[in-house]
């Protein structure tokens, strides 16, 4: 499991600009980041170092950021790991409220995975159970 | 008294007040007659919805002696009021008027169970203002050992309250709390230093949470009174122990609640402003006059067993309403929908603009951090949670948009609730 960083944006403009530059300022670096939109609202979700350290410097800074608890699973960069890997998931009747995958080095990609607390634990038995492995915080940034 | 009673009484006390007015007050006969309304043909209570309304700005107008029904020399107090724009407005009251207005107020004390074993200390200002002495006739007609040490001097409030046991407290529910405050810097428990047991706090509104508060600091019940100068003073009404509403003062004043657009009076249970016509008062008699205050008539009755009716606790001013779609709108009661929503309770703001003709709400609220936004459903369904309790409190459609931190202007700590855009149509 590790922690994402999320951060509610009205869709101004300026304001996801805005957002990178105050983390850059703050030294802070990110892995990943996706936006999840509608046509008034973004929600930028974002893996990075330093996420307690991020929150406050945003917060500070009059952004709304907060930290989210996700699964983030290592895959084989072939075709069809992914698949597997959701229909182990899928097999439990896991709830998945969203995921996304970024590459972190040439030969693996990393998914993440939004799961309903209450599931936590079976998405991770079932995921592992698989033969897929889960990260941790240091896996990711280092 | 069983109300068919008490409507007995209403009518036959309503049917004087006008030809009183008529006859003796000049405003009042030109008023009528200028209406078509005449005041010898009152036959039910239902005939005083014929008579004319009584402004504030009437009164002004015909300051300082021109509402007054009896000779000077009658007249054995006055008080006044001033408004913003400072002209004041002037009550007279005869000895039946003053002998009334203590039983209106004493009324509080009863509802209190209070009585001779009392000591009330009144922190109301005494002067014009009626509330110092309004509190005091109250508290002498209950049998209360009183103390008129009006307002101000926080020490030595303190001192009377430890040093005579005072029981009852009567001032602004603001004042109450600054007394609880610093009594609490000084070092005092006021539950074990104090020996309170009711407050009669009015002359400002103040919420459920700063009651209980302020019920929690001193170790006594809060009861709201409400009154105006215009029509009396402190005592038109006031809680009982129930603290459900407060119980009108049905045998000395006739009470409607209007549409403050239209004029048209409301059922029980609806929000409207509140009209009132003195049913015995002599030196000024008024009919119909515009509160301008917000409330309702609670249906059904209190759970006390009085039969007096109840109006609700005041919801704002006529002078703040908004007119949405035709619909009155008032601050209070989207305050009251938006505290059911702790995900974004602290800042919010109205805008109201106009496109092709049709006014357009737009409620921006700001997402507080707890508030668990990572999903855009669950912002969605924050969103429509608000606009569904919106529609079913205001009866209006609004559209809700949920904002950033600090995008709400703030000027002195306060958020500006409403911002009408409406003059620039679009
Ligand atoms: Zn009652």
């Amino acid at each position: 499991m590790i922690m994402q960083l999320t951060v509610f944006l009205e869709n101004s403009e300026g304001r996801l600009a805005d957002l990178c530059r105050t983390l850059a300022n703050a030294n802070v670096n990110m892995s990943a980041l996706t936006i999840a939109e509608t046509s008034e609202y973004g929600l930028v979700r974002i893996i990075c170092d330093n996420v307690f350290h991020a929150v406050d410097v945003l917060e500070e800074a009059g952004f709304r950021a907060t930290k989210t608890k996700v699964l983030a699973v290592e895959l084989p960069d072939r075709p069809g790991a992914l698949a597997e890997m959701l229909e182990a998931l899928d097999s439990t009747k896991v709830n998945i409220e969203y995921g996304y995958c970024f590459q972190s080095n040439g030969d693996t990609a990393i998914d993440v995975l939004k799961i309903n607390p209450a599931d936590r634990d079976a998405a991770e038995k079932a995921i592992s159970g698989a033969g897929f492995k889960l990260l941790h915080w240091d896996d990711i940034v280092s | 008294m069983p109300h068919d009673q008490l409507e007995a009484i209403q009518l036959e006390g309503i049917k004087k007040t006008v030809i009183n007015c008529y006859e003796n007050v000049p405003f009042y006969h030109d008023l009528f007659d200028q209406a078509g309304f005449d005041p010898y043909a009152v036959e039910t209570l239902d005939d005083i919805r014929k008579a004319p309304f009584t402004t504030k700005q009437d009164l002004r107008d015909n300051y300082p002696f021109g509402f007054f029904a009896v000779p000077k020399n009658e007249v054995r107090e006055i008080h006044m009021s001033s408004g913003t724009t400072g002209v004041a407005t002037v009550a007279g009251y005869t000895d039946h008027d003053l002998d009334i207005w203590g039983d209106c107020f004493a009324r509080g004390i009863w509802y209190a169970d209070g009585g001779s074993d009392d000591v009330a200390q009144i922190c109301y200002g005494y002067g014009l203002f009626t509330g110092g002495l309004g509190a005091h006739y109250g508290c002498e007609k209950a049998g209360c050992m009183t103390i008129p040490i009006s307002a101000g001097n926080t020490e030595r409030q303190i001192r009377v309250l430890r040093e005579m046991g005072s029981t009852i407290l009567c001032c602004t529910p603001s004042y109450a709390m600054y007394i609880a405050d610093t009594a609490l810097a000084m070092g005092l428990d006021p539950k074990k230093d104090f020996h309170l047991r009711a407050g009669i706090h009015g002359a400002e509104a103040f919420s459920d949470n700063f009651r209980a508060d302020l019920e929690q600091k001193l170790g006594y019940k809060v009861l709201d009174v409400y009154g105006l100068t215009e029509t009396m003073g402190p005592g038109v009404a006031i809680e009982c122990m129930e603290q459900n509403g407060l119980h009108l003062a049905e045998d000395h004043f006739y009470a409607e609640i209007i549409n403050p657009e239209t004029g048209e009076v409301l059922p029980d249970g609806e929000w409207g402003e509140l009209v009132l016509t003195t049913i015995d008062r002599e030196a000024t008699p008024v009919v119909r006059y515009r509160t301008r205050d917000i409330t309702r008539i609670i249906p059904g009755e209190c759970a006390c067993g009085r039969t007096h009716r109840r109006i609700d606790r005041l919801h704002g001013r006529t002078d703040d309403m908004l007119i949405i779609r035709g619909v009155n709108v008032f601050p209070s009661q989207i305050e009251d929908v938006m505290k059911t929503f702790p995900q974004v309770a602290s800042w919010y703001q109205i805008e109201l603009t106009r496109k092709n003709h049709l006014d357009v709400v737009t409620l921006k609220a700001e997402v507080n951090p707890d508030f668990d936004f990572d999903q855009i459903s669950s912002i969605e369904r924050l969103q429509r949670d608000i606009q569904s309790a919106m529609k079913t409190a205001l009866s209006v459609g609004i559209k809700v948009k949920l904002v950033e931190p600090k995008t709400i202007a703030r000027s002195e700590g306060k958020a500006k609730r409403v911002i009408d855009l409406r003059g620039d149509d679009k």
